[in-house]
């Protein structure tokens, strides 16, 4: 099995999530991804970036929005000001097929694994529990440990505390990849793609949305 | 336009159209059984003791006495499994969700008064 080389994707909105029946009767729980508007803003050559990428806009905004640098840039490939901009790097042969212009969700095909990656949602300054899923002390019979910590190490031998001991911090807002979801549906009239699972980040956060990166890329035909 | 594609969904994936029934009716559910690559159809008769979710989420629960023991299942309502449902008899109950049943034994536990129409 020859795993996929670099291949351009999607940038989308996360809308929410819901349920649909498979044919054999299975409710799969799926997400429902806006991913309507995509352009491919630029694309980056060896000769002027070092290295072969294409450059994707997403979701438009207000020129007033806009700084004007960016404007300029926006006039380039004839796009709408975009708020959503990344990059997906490309082999050589993919880029030269790309052209500036829109980026359709047929991109993608029914049936195709991808990766979605996504910023998770912030928890704050979240405990070891729930944190790392330590299992806390006991809540009640006298005790006063409840959520806490516990020991974090031994006494002389070591004398230090281990790396990658679990403590309490920070959680979430990170950015997070779920590989390997299907496409079960592409909307084009809601312009829209159904992904099996759970994407990180909350409803109207932002996602890209790739290539599974440990599944073959379909045949394309 | 978010809640629209969701409407749509739903609206693409719930049965058409469903079978009229309410709580305290008492149904036969025909389920699709798949052992192996062979397909039977399994008929589960109750009352309906709670229907709860609405669109896609929509299920019901449905309760008998089987062997002195009583059993409950719930079904999704919209699932492609349930093949039929049959009401058989209409039930006149005063609640939405008839977990009363649960404590009663005997001859009690599946009273349910008929509607006369």
């Amino acid at each position: 099995m020859s795993l996929p080389t670099l291949s351009i994707g999607l940038l989308g909105k996360k809308l929410g999530m819901t349920r649909i029946y498979d044919e054999k009767g299975r409710v799969i729980p799926v997400t429902v991804i806006e991913a309507a508007g995509n352009r491919i803003l630029q694309i980056k050559t060896p000769a002027t970036d070092g290295y072969w990428a294409a450059q994707v806009g997403f979701d438009s905004q207000k020129p007033s929005r806009t700084s004007k640098p960016l404007l300029g840039h926006f006039k380039k490939s004839n796009s709408e000001p975009k708020r959503f901009i990344r990059e997906f790097r490309l082999t050589e042969n993919e880029a030269k097929n790309l052209q500036l212009g829109d980026l359709p969700l047929a991109t993608f095909s029914v049936g195709q694994f991808v990766d979605v990656i996504g910023t998770s949602k912030g928890k704050g300054f979240a405990g070891v529990m729930k944190k790392h899923g330590f299992a806390g002390q006991p809540a009640s019979h006298g005790h006063m440990m409840h959520r806490r910590t516990g020991a974090i190490g031994n006494r002389s031998t070591p004398g230090r505390v281990w790396k990658n001991q679990g403590m309490p911090g920070h959680l979430g807002c990170d950015r997070v990849t779920v590989q390997n979801l299907r496409i079960l549906q592409i909307r084009e009239e809601d312009g829209a793609i159904v992904v099996s699972g759970a994407v990180p980040g909350s409803k109207g956060s932002y996602v890209i949305i790739r290539p599974a990166k440990k599944k073959p890329l379909p045949a394309k035909s | 336009m978010a809640t629209n594609v969701f409407e749509k969904i739903d609206k693409e994936q719930c049965k058409n159209p469903v079978v009229d029934f309410q709580v305290g009716d008492t149904v036969r559910v025909h389920t699709r059984v798949i052992e192996g690559d062979k397909e039977r159809i399994q008929v589960f008769s109750g009352i309906v003791i709670a229907r709860k979710g609405k669109g896609i989420n929509e299920n019901f629960t449905v309760r008998r006495i089987s062997y002195e023991e009583g059993v409950e299942r719930v079904f999704p309502l919209h699932s492609p499994r349930i093949a039929k449902i049959e009401v058989e008899k209409r039930g006149d109950v005063r609640r939405a969700k008839l977990f009363y049943l649960r404590k009663r034994t005997g001859k009690a536990a599946m009273n349910v008064k008929e509607k006369t129409r």
